[in-house]
């Protein structure tokens, strides 16, 4: 077999960019292995060290916070509820709104449309102390509800939803309708299994999206029951040493590999079915 | 009463478009009514509305004594072809046909009855665990026959689902949907464009044009007594000759030839319609053709050409008549098959 240049070329290309892409996690694996003195003696570490067992036995059991009381197991679990919920919603909304515009003929759809697509324009950190003010008139600090709700509408998803919708073809509806489906049947029946592939993407962005939260969680968040992934990397794991709060930083890298593990899951576990939608195209 | 009725339906469009004008017509039960017309005459438009998916602007509709002007188009119990099949892609073929029934709250068991019924009389039994895509065109007709049937609805609609299809598939087709209607006996309607497939399959046979039906009938009737230059133009192939000419005391003249005797007390410029089959070749005939053009299509020749004025005449002989490009023709009209037209507004006068 003749191997082209061209080829040789891809891959040196695909090869480097999958170097990019590993060696930092690598790094980080390997430096979560030796302890901190050796890191911060010689830096991040290529190769294992022995103390990997116990980096990891301490990440997951030790007591953390100012009041000595949130684990990182009970971090990472904060993080996933909350992932969990705000990808679940935002997808359920979006495909339920954008169902609304495109098949609802009412009037203003479009304007409506428009007058969600510019929230955009508005992310949770431009409008934070409003959304503060009304989660916490409704007492919802320091729960789940409040972490989830003000991030659950998705103008990105609902646009995409309804460019999706807006690609299959009137006949379809019409059949399904003189087969007896009523506009919720059209939705369980025909859109939702048409558009797998996309819930599936959708719900990967948005779970990593809503996992990597920062300032939401650490505005909302005064109890440490609440805290997430993201909030405990700055605050756990810090060691005072004459006053001064130094990182312990073997076991911070062990923290952040372990906090890669969820979005991880969820994308090998999705894909699966977005590969799967793809393979399945229907025409 | 009829089975289905429509009394003065119109359809006016959001923008404006006025698609179907006041159209009144009936269609017994068991009846394969036809609507044949011109791109955007309104035939699919009118189907809709029966079919409900799209308002009725005045007038109304009666299926099986309802009105059902209102009636949700999922509750009409009216089952629809399109041209595109509108399968559904993401079901097999045996959900695809069984989706009708269990939104009908069906038991399975029945349903698997019926749909292995309707799979068996349209020959799709094999296919049934397929997706659609991996179905060829005709398959996919199939399956939406099957979809259309398995529910046995009060009508079928079909939107020309044989466009779609190349030449030799939808005769095949053809064929098959019209012994299919026979042998399952459910009203329907069928939509098409080309009037060799309207012919063939209707019962009864309505022309329309801008939204307004020009004539109503049997295909016979329709093509040996058609009401207006349209319908005559329209349904018969290869298409009628149309000749300008003046009729003045029961005298028609024509292109260099005169006819007495016309039936008709009308005076004045007129078009005189003689499909090319209902000539012959005589000695001394009414018409003298130079020949430009000839078709052999084997059973048959076209022999195209110039009378005085006219060009591409048409005339219609048997394939063993030998007629070479140039010669000249004497043609008679058989049995004063001749058709005239009042010029200023194309209706049959004679
Ligand atoms: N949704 C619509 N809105 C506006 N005008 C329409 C619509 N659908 C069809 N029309 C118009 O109505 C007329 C009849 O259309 P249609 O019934 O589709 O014709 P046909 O099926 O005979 O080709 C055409 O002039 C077409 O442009
Ligand atoms: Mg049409």
């Amino acid at each position: 077999m003749k191997i082209k240049f061209s080829q040789i070329l891809a891959h040196i290309v695909l090869i480097l960019g999958v170097l990019l892409m590993v060696i930092p996690i690598w790094l980080s694996f390997a430096s979560s292995t030796h302890d901190t003195v050796t890191i911060l003696k010689e830096g991040m570490q290529f190769g294992l060290g022995d103390q990997l067992t116990r980096n990891y036995n301490e990440v997951l059991n030790e007591k953390g916070g100012w009041s000595e009381e949130v684990t990182a197991a009970k971090m990472f679990i904060n993080s996933f509820i909350m992932a969990l919920g705000i990808a679940t919603l935002k997808v359920i909304i979006s495909a339920m709104s954008a169902y609304a515009l495109v098949y609802f003929r009412f009037k203003f759809a479009v304007p409506i449309f428009w007058l969600i697509f510019i929230t955009l324009l508005v992310p949770l950190e431009v409008r934070i102390f409003p959304s503060y003010k009304i989660v916490s008139d409704l007492g919802l600090t320091n729960s789940y509800t409040g972490l989830v709700l003000p991030l659950v509408a998705s103008a990105t998803a609902t646009f995409f939803f309804r460019q999706f919708y807006k690609t299959i073809p009137d006949e379809l509806l019409e059949s399904a309708k003189l087969d007896g489906a009523n506009s919720w049947r059209f939705f369980i029946d025909f859109l939702v299994p048409l558009s797998k592939t996309m819930i599936a993407a959708m719900f990967i962005f948005m779970f990593v999206y809503g996992y990597s939260q920062y300032l939401w969680p650490l505005i909302m968040t005064t109890s440490e029951e609440y805290w997430t992934v993201v909030m405990g990397m700055k605050i756990i794991f810090t060691e005072s040493y004459e006053g001064v709060a130094l990182p312990r930083t073997a076991e911070r890298f062990a923290y952040i590999i372990l906090s890669m593990i969820p979005p991880v899951l969820v994308v090998v576990f999705l894909q699966k079915w977005f590969i799967k939608g793809l393979i399945q195209t229907e025409k | 009463m009829s089975f289905l009725e429509l009394n003065k339906v119109t359809k006016i469009y959001p923008n404006g478009t006025k698609a179907v004008h006041e159209t009144s017509m009936n269609v017994e039960n068991g009846e394969f009514m036809v609507f044949v017309g011109p791109s955007g005459c309104g035939k699919s438009t009118l189907l809709r509305m029966i079919a409900g998916l799209e308002d009725i602007t005045e007038g109304y509709i009666n299926l099986d004594g309802i009105l059902i002007n209102k009636v949700d188009p999922s509750d009409r119990d009216v089952a629809m072809v399109f041209q595109n099949y509108a399968l559904y892609p993401h079901m097999n073929v045996y959900n695809n046909l069984a989706y009708g029934l269990k939104n009908r709250g069906i038991s399975k068991e029945d349903i698997e009855k019926k749909v292995n019924e309707a799979a068996k009389l349209l020959q799709i039994s094999e296919y049934l665990q397929r997706k659609p895509s991996m179905l060829s065109g005709g398959q996919r007709q199939r399956v939406a026959m099957g979809r259309a049937i398995v529910r046995n609805p009060k009508i079928f609609l079909f939107d020309e689902p044989l466009s779609n299809l190349d030449a030799k598939l939808r005769i095949q087709m053809r064929l098959e949907i019209k012994k299919l209607q026979q042998k399952v006996g459910v009203t329907s309607i069928f939509v098409t464009h080309d009037q060799v497939e309207a012919m063939t399959l209707a019962d009864r046979l309505a022309v329309i044009n801008n939204g307004l039906i020009e004539q109503l009938g049997t295909p016979i009737e329709i093509y040996n007594n058609p009401k207006s230059m349209f319908v005559a133009g329209f349904i018969g192939s290869p298409q009628m000759n149309f000749l300008e000419g003046e009729l003045i005391n029961k005298t028609l003249t024509s292109e260099g030839f005169e006819i007495n005797n016309v039936t008709s007390d009308f005076n004045g410029p007129v078009i005189l319609g003689i499909r090319p089959e209902h000539m012959s070749q005589t000695d001394k005939g009414l018409i003298n053709l130079s020949v430009d053009l000839v078709e052999q299509l084997g059973s048959d020749n076209l022999i195209y050409g110039e009378i005085k004025n006219k060009k591409d005449f048409c005339f219609r002989c048997p394939g063993s008549q030998i007629i070479k490009k140039g010669s000249k023709l004497s043609l008679n009209i058989n049995d004063n098959n001749y058709y005239v037209f009042d010029k200023s507004n194309g209706n049959r006068v004679n």
